[in-house]
């Protein structure tokens, strides 16, 4: 049945039907919506979990890294600054092959500060070892954080489910909710293989010497290169358990003879199919990279085929380089007897809107000069007057 | 598909009246997607809301610049030039206000349906929360879905006799309101 619900409130119903043991995080927006609503389900007792309030989101992740450890089900949610101050931990969970599920509801770093939606959070702990997925609507998000915990359980690797914030987090919408039955037989109960038990002692997290450190990161690259599979699986097993269909990897909206293509990851992706039924044009075929780490240069590779240009639109940067999703997608294409021509856009940075006129604007661009990677949705007109930047009289 | 945008100040439930209509759609089996105007919010400062209603799924996730409706829950915020930006031709205003209907739709170039949503509140609800009487008026004004709808929302959220208060007020406002008379506005403004 469809109910209206507010994206983070589903998510919060969705990580319960997983029946955490251990859910620790620390407010930021906009996230926090999330963890409200799992304390309230804690209090109301509809929720038969270990919450635990902490002090930092350094805490967060290291009591969810703790109890997760210890064999619980573990979950914790952030953000933005939130997500920085967990790095470090973010980096032991993964390097320790510990499976728990983390919610970004992605916003911009500082400075400047800024409260609103971009993916520069997620993106700065790209290369921390966790399975990064991003939605691309709130239905999305319920089905993703449900499989995100398989994937987690059956790889060992944490995995991080990327929402955009305040666009999804705080928008209400008619989303599907399974039944508790679907959710506990796709998810059975769950025991770490390397759990700590007092009755068998192990230390976790000991000095690796430079004689095994170089296979221990060898065996974390496999494992997430391992994991694209246990993706692909939760996804077709999530498909027959309650009906929706999904392309975990990267999925493919339009005409296969499309010589255009333009890929997103996040909410984005809905309103590029909303302005490609409005504007028309030339065929384009929209592209959703659902699946980041492990990255999916294979299907990325199949689904641009035939493609002339690719646009490749997000909502982070690496200043000084490229875009961080254009770069890694040039180099994934490079290999193709016929790679398309990327083109690298940046739009919506810190939550200024992306418009559904971002579309034509997009399929202008590529027809004209543009350097490697710029914001298509910068202002000049709010630029500091160049004369005056440097110093010379205005 | 129809797009609203509800003006208030932080505290007067501007999300909450959207989040109250898009579920009165998505109830009645319509599509609906409701947001607010992301910021810091602070009570007092002015806020939006939006609401977009359709017949099919909504995938689109980005800001309401055109809506065809404005639902005012504090008539102030009708002197702030931003309040009326994109409001679509054909389109028209609900507003909290005290002041006449004609006049203020001379004034703003919009036509505007006036109700004392504050009064009628204070009288009825006992509080001044301008949200149910505004909502039953635009609702009873566009026929964009059944007041019977907005009532079966409020349940959800409230019970006892905070709900019995609202569910009345409902019926007083949708009795005082002339029923279809922006019918045709709200099929002419929907894209």
């Amino acid at each position: 049945m469809r109910q209206a619900l507010e994206g983070s409130q589903a998510i919060a119903q969705a990580v319960a039907l997983c029946r955490p043991q251990v859910v620790a995080a620390y407010p930021i927006t906009p996230q926090t919506h999330i963890v409200e609503n799992l304390a309230r389900l804690v209090a109301d007792g509809k929720l038969g979990c270990e919450l635990v309030s902490v002090e930092s989101e350094f805490s967060a992740a290291s009591v969810a890294l703790g109890a997760a450890c210890a064999g619980s089900r573990a979950y914790t949610a952030s953000a933005s600054q939130g997500i920085l101050l967990m790095s470090e931990v973010l980096y032991n969970i993964a390097g320790l092959r510990v499976p728990l599920v983390l919610t970004c509801a992605n916003r911009a770093l500082s400075a400047p500060l800024s409260i609103w939606n971009d993916q520069q959070d997620s993106m700065a702990v790209r290369d921390a070892g966790w399975i990064q997925l991003y939605c691309a609507d709130n239905q999305e998000a319920v089905d993703i954080t449900i499989q995100a915990f398989r994937i987690a359980e059956r790889c060992e690797l944490p995995v991080m489910v990327c929402v955009d914030g305040f666009t999804l987090t705080h928008t209400l919408e008619p989303l599907e909710l399974p039944s508790q039955e679907i959710v506990d037989r796709f998810l059975p109960p769950y025991r770490f293989s390397r759990g700590l038990d007092p009755l068998a002692p192990l230390s976790m997290g000991t000095l690796v010497a430079p004689e095994y450190f170089t296979e221990a990161r060898h065996l974390h690259h496999e494992a997430l290169l391992a994991a694209r599979q246990e993706v692909e699986a939760a996804a077709a097993d999530w498909a027959a358990a309650c009906g929706r269909e999904q392309a975990p990897l990267v999925r493919v909206d339009g005409p296969p003879e499309a010589t255009i293509g333009m890929l997103t990851l996040g909410s984005v992706f809905g309103t590029l199919l909303d302005a490609r039924d409005q504007f028309g044009g030339p065929p384009v075929k929209l592209l959703h990279l659902g699946c980041f780490r492990p990255f999916p240069t294979e299907a990325l590779r199949a689904a641009c085929t035939g493609l002339e240009h690719l646009i490749v639109l997000e909502r982070a940067i690496s200043p000084g380089a490229d875009g961080i999703v254009g770069a890694e997608v040039r180099s994934a294409l490079m290999e193709l007897d016929h790679p398309p021509r990327v083109h690298n856009f940046a739009a919506g940075l810190g939550g200024r809107d992306v418009p559904l006129a971002i579309y034509p604007r997009l399929l202008d661009a590529i027809g004209k000069p543009h350097p490697r990677m710029s914001a298509i949705d910068l202002r000049p007109e709010l630029l500091p007057d160049k004369a005056h930047a440097a110093g010379e009289a205005p | 598909m129809i797009e609203i945008r509800i003006h208030g100040r932080g505290g007067q439930g501007s999300v909450v009246a959207a989040y109250v209509l898009a579920t009165t759609a998505i109830d009645v089996g319509r599509f609906a997607q409701a947001f607010p105007a992301f910021g810091a919010e602070r009570r007092g400062a002015p806020v939006a809301s939006f609401v977009r209603i359709a017949a099919t799924p909504i995938r689109r996730h980005c800001q309401v610049a055109q809506p065809a409706f404005l639902i005012i829950q504090d008539e102030t915020l009708l002197e702030l030039p931003e309040t009326l930006a994109g409001l679509l031709p054909g389109g028209g205003i609900v507003a909290n206000t005290q002041r006449d209907s004609q006049a203020l739709s001379d004034t703003l170039g919009h036509p505007v349906h006036a109700l004392p949503a504050t009064r009628l509140s204070r009288d009825t609800l006992g509080r001044p929360m301008p949200n149910t009487a505004l909502l039953a008026a635009f609702l009873t004004l566009t026929n964009l879905l059944p007041v019977a709808g907005l009532k079966d929302a409020l349940a959800q959220r409230f019970k006892g006799d905070v709900l019995a208060r609202n569910l009345d007020l409902i019926d007083q406002v949708a009795a005082a309101t002339p029923a279809g008379l922006w019918q045709e506005r709200a099929h002419a403004t929907s894209a």
